[in-house]
């Protein structure tokens, strides 16, 4: 397993896990689950493309994945919930197909782009894939602090300085050059188990910011590696693992919270004393609202 | 013109018995979708209706594994679907749309192992395409009246629920208040998602259906504000795409670059974008031409009255 | 009650606003709006909502620019970097599960808005310790923050504004969600701040009774327009009248002040009687 061909596949791998896992971190922190679902369905039919004319996947992957990130932050809030865009990502899936079905190989490709593959990755698009890697990454520790402040507290970072509108844009490139690493490996459907799964565990067990970075990677790792393994052993598609993994992780990350909780209301130990009631009018003139 | 009219309706068409089966089974899901999905957008339940399609790649590729009709397993999962979302409540508090996606996608996940296992037993690879991207031209003529059981049923549960639907969707309180049953309206209803959404997984493809679901329906709201006139619009919109994608289908098959015909699902779908985009932006023009009427209708009051709008400080109304 | 200035003793200028007017798609938001505050002082910002509270703090921020007029910061022209503006918005909407602690807030006020990672050390952590032990936040500095009631997290966020040792501080509506009881505690930690730290506090508000004890002076906002100065300056009959354009009567109930609609004078002058009590929002 760990010999020949394989060796590139667990370097790819990785890289894709650690990647996602620090990507998703902010994902989840900024509230736009909707981006791994979105980017990599458009990615779907810029992949599917390429394929066709004889491109390179990860440039029909990249460049469908970067248009798609960049119309989606222009369009904002609002964008996210019109008809248009659910419309428009069905669309891509319906693109894809077509690409697909004029090429000899509709079946198979479909199924690994959709739903991964071990090998995903060519041997000669693993430096690409590197470079991907490390360009996300710098990009996520440089852009840290600004990005941290504007998720949270987006008002407050306006007044800082730090604009919330060029962040936004950053954050959503990196997710174009996060999906276009890991599509190939994971599957374009199953993208979203793997981003959102393992940080969405990950703060189920820490409140500290950095620990849970490190934890969301730290699962994705776990996922993306069982997968590789089992797929490797079994045949069966590294889609599979991946979303079983993610759903199993992160319930059993709410579970741990809800057996915390119940169990520490059964010490009574509600832990700080709750806030007073609320006052309703006084005598004394002063009428306030209740909360 | 004759060489027009073959040009555009390909010889053989209209004797060809795939094609007939699919314009009547594909019409009449279509119109179930479109009736079904007006009060999906209504009540704004458009994620309800995706996850659903998303279960229903989970049941058809299982049914497909145990060698039954792909139908059975999509109808069995999207209900089984709708009665889990009933009992964990419909409401969305934040995080609850990760958590669904997160478990919609160990549900994706086992659809993979399922096509997966599917495939080779069989030897055969065409199901993952028909399960995900449809079958339209590939349904059996004995089919036929199943599907039109489970859309007379679909359409009957609308029929029966209008107008609690339409109450409870303004508001949930008011609707109880009324006397209305919400809980079992909400639940029947569901039902009727299941049924739309399953049938058109058969047609379109289980990743696709909620284009055809939300798609004539959306278009049609931006046409017009009255659900009656907006089902109406619905249906004409949902037939029309799905029988212009299957003509344009047919017609494709000796269309480059692979000389096997373009898949019907990827017409139906771009010709709803295509047709929604139209009708957002006829809507929107409508809207500029009467507020440009309006405003000019103020100024002319405002004129013969003699008053300043701005000039006047109201409180609170900077 | 609040401690007059040291005698002789001229308070130093923080923030001055001359003659701002602010035109929105073709509205006049602002109308001449001019204030002077101080460093020491805490000053009420009061309004009514739509009465343009919201927009004054965004011009301060700079977040606006005013159409006409001038925002001096210490006699300087605004730099857009300022981290000598502190700012507690009136709420952030947080989702409850976000790994994110009191004190990890905090210490983003310190550098949020610098690139990189902060790197953990033991002078940080010492100060993010004093900015919360100044709000008495110590309590629950590690829990998470989409855990804390309103109060706490109000002054997690105040902690987080002071730790840059801002000049200016500026609070958007604290008081609006709070019971009566942490009400008091703000204000008084607010007052606190303002006289020990010699920085600048504008408070906006839409009710000032609250305020009343610890004010040292008001900015009166109503219908873009505003009048800046002491509460007996500016919480008058005539002053409020010309600024709502219509009559209204300055009630003092039990130390409470009560701002209420009084009918136009044309109808005084036909003898109709009677007034009508505004609804909440005047103040």
């Amino acid at each position: 397993m760990f010999s020949g061909i394989m060796v590139n596949a667990w370097i790819v791998a990785t890289m894709v896990a650690v990647v996602a896992g620090v990507v998703g971190f902010f994902t989840v922190l900024r509230g736009s689950a909707f981006v791994a679902h979105a980017v990599p369905q458009a990615g779907f039919a810029g992949a599917a493309g390429a394929s066709l004319i004889g491109a390179s996947t990860l440039t029909g992957l990249g460049t469908f994945a970067v248009m798609s990130a960049l119309s989606i932050g222009l369009l904002g809030k609002r964008g996210r919930h019109d008809a248009v865009t659910a419309l428009a990502l069905v669309f891509m899936l319906g693109l894809g197909a077509l690409f697909l079905s004029w090429s000899d190989q509709y079946a198979s490709e479909i199924y690994a782009l959709l739903f991964g593959e071990v090998l995903g990755v060519a041997n000669n698009q693993v430096l690409a894939t590197a470079v991907l890697g490390v360009v996300c990454i710098l990009a996520v520790v440089t852009l840290y602090r600004p990005l941290l402040l504007s998720s949270v507290m987006p008002e407050v970072a306006e007044a800082r300085g730090v604009s919330t509108q060029q962040m936004e844009l950053c954050f959503l490139v990196v997710v174009a050059l996060v999906t276009t690493m890991s599509v190939p490996v994971v599957g374009a459907l199953l993208m979203f188990s793997l981003m959102i799964g393992a940080p969405g565990t990950a703060r189920s067990f820490t409140d500290k910011p950095l620990a849970a970075l490190s934890l969301s990677v730290g699962f994705a790792v776990t996922i993306v590696w069982i997968a590789i393994a089992a797929s490797y052993e079994t045949d069966w598609p590294v889609g599979f693992f991946v979303g079983v993994l993610g759903a199993v992780f992160f319930v059993a990350g709410r579970g741990w919270v809800a057996w915390q909780r119940s169990g520490a209301l059964r010490r009574n130990n509600g832990g700080r004393p709750a806030t007073g009631p609320v006052h309703l009018a006084t005598a004394s003139g002063t009428s306030v609202e209740p909360t | 013109m004759s060489s027009v009219l073959s040009g555009i309706f390909e010889p053989g068409l209209f004797t060809s018995e795939p094609v007939r089966v699919a314009v009547v089974v594909g019409g009449a899901v279509a119109l179930v979708s479109a009736v079904v999905g007006v009060f999906t957008v209504i009540r704004g339940q458009s994620f309800a209706g995706h996850s659903l399609g998303d279960l229903g790649t989970t049941g058809g590729s299982g049914a497909f594994l145990v060698g039954a009709n792909p139908l059975w397993g999509f109808v069995t999962f999207a209900i089984i679907g709708a009665g889990a979302m009933e009992l964990f409540g419909s409401r969305r508090p934040r995080g609850r749309d990760m958590a669904t996606g997160i478990v919609l996608g160990a549900g994706l996940g086992i659809a993979a192992l399922f096509l997966y296992l599917g495939t080779t037993q069989d030897n055969t690879t065409g199901a993952t395409i028909t399960i995900l991207f449809g079958s339209m031209f590939v349904i059996r003529a004995s089919m036929i009246p199943v599907f039109a059981l489970l859309s007379v049923l679909a359409l009957a549960i609308v029929a029966l629920l209008y107008r609690p639907l339409l109450l409870s969707a303004v508001s949930q309180d008011v609707a109880a208040a009324r006397g209305v049953p919400v809980r079992t309206v909400g639940l029947l209803y569901l039902l009727a998602m299941a049924l739309a959404v399953s049938l058109s997984c058969v047609t379109i493809g289980a990743i696709l259906s909620t284009a055809v679901l939300i798609g004539p329906a959306a278009a049609a709201l931006r046409l017009t504000k009255r659900p009656g006139l907006a089902i109406a619009w619905a249906a004409v919109i949902g037939l029309g795409v799905t029988w212009l994608g299957i003509l344009l289908a047919y017609d494709s098959y000796y269309w480059p670059p692979a000389g096997r015909g373009w898949p019907v699902s990827f017409f139906v779908v771009a010709l709803i974008l295509v047709v929604y985009l139209l009708a957002d932006f006829a809507s929107r023009y409508r809207a500029r031409r009467a507020g440009a009427r309006a405003l000019a209708a103020r100024r002319g009051r405002a004129g013969v009255a003699g008053l300043q709008p701005s000039e006047t400080p109201v409180p609170g109304a900077g | 009650m609040t401690e007059p200035p040291r005698s002789g003793a001229p308070r130093e200028e923080i923030l001055s606003l001359d003659g701002v007017s602010l035109w929105l798609s073709g509205r006049e938001i602002l109308h001449d709006v001019g204030f002077r505050l101080h460093a020491g002082e805490l000053t009420g910002l009061i309004g009514s909502n739509g009465a343009g509270k919201t927009t004054i703090f965004k011009v301060i921020l700079g977040l606006e620019s005013p159409s006409s007029g001038k925002v001096l910061f210490g006699g300087l022209a605004r730099p857009r970097r300022n981290r000598s503006i502190g700012y507690v918005p009136q709420s952030i909407g947080l989702d409850p599960d976000v790994p994110l602690r009191a004190r990890d807030l905090v210490s983003l006020g310190l550098d949020g808005d610098r690139f990189g990672i902060p790197l953990p050390s033991r002078g940080r952590r010492q100060l993010v310790d004093e900015m919360l032990d100044a709000v008495d936040a110590r309590g629950f500095a590690d829990t998470r923050v989409g855990k804390l009631s309103g109060g706490e997290l109000q002054r997690a966020l105040i902690a987080h504004a002071l730790i840059a040792k801002p000049r200016l501080l500026l609070l958007d509506e604290p008081l609006a969600n709070l019971d009566i009881r942490s009400e008091q505690e703000v204000v008084g930690l607010l007052a606190t701040i303002a006289r020990q730290q010699q920085i600048a506090v504008l408070i906006s508000a839409h009710e000032m009774n609250p305020l009343l004890p610890v004010m040292d002076r008001v900015v009166y906002v109503a219908a873009g327009r505003a009048a800046s100065g002491s509460t007996e300056e500016v919480v008058r009959e005539d002053v409020l009248s010309a600024l709502y354009g219509q009559h209204v009567d300055v009630l003092r109930v039990h130390g409470r002040i009560l701002v209420v609609a009084g009918k136009d004078e044309a109808h005084h002058a036909e003898g109709a009687s009677g007034y009508t009590v505004v609804p909440r929002g005047l103040g």
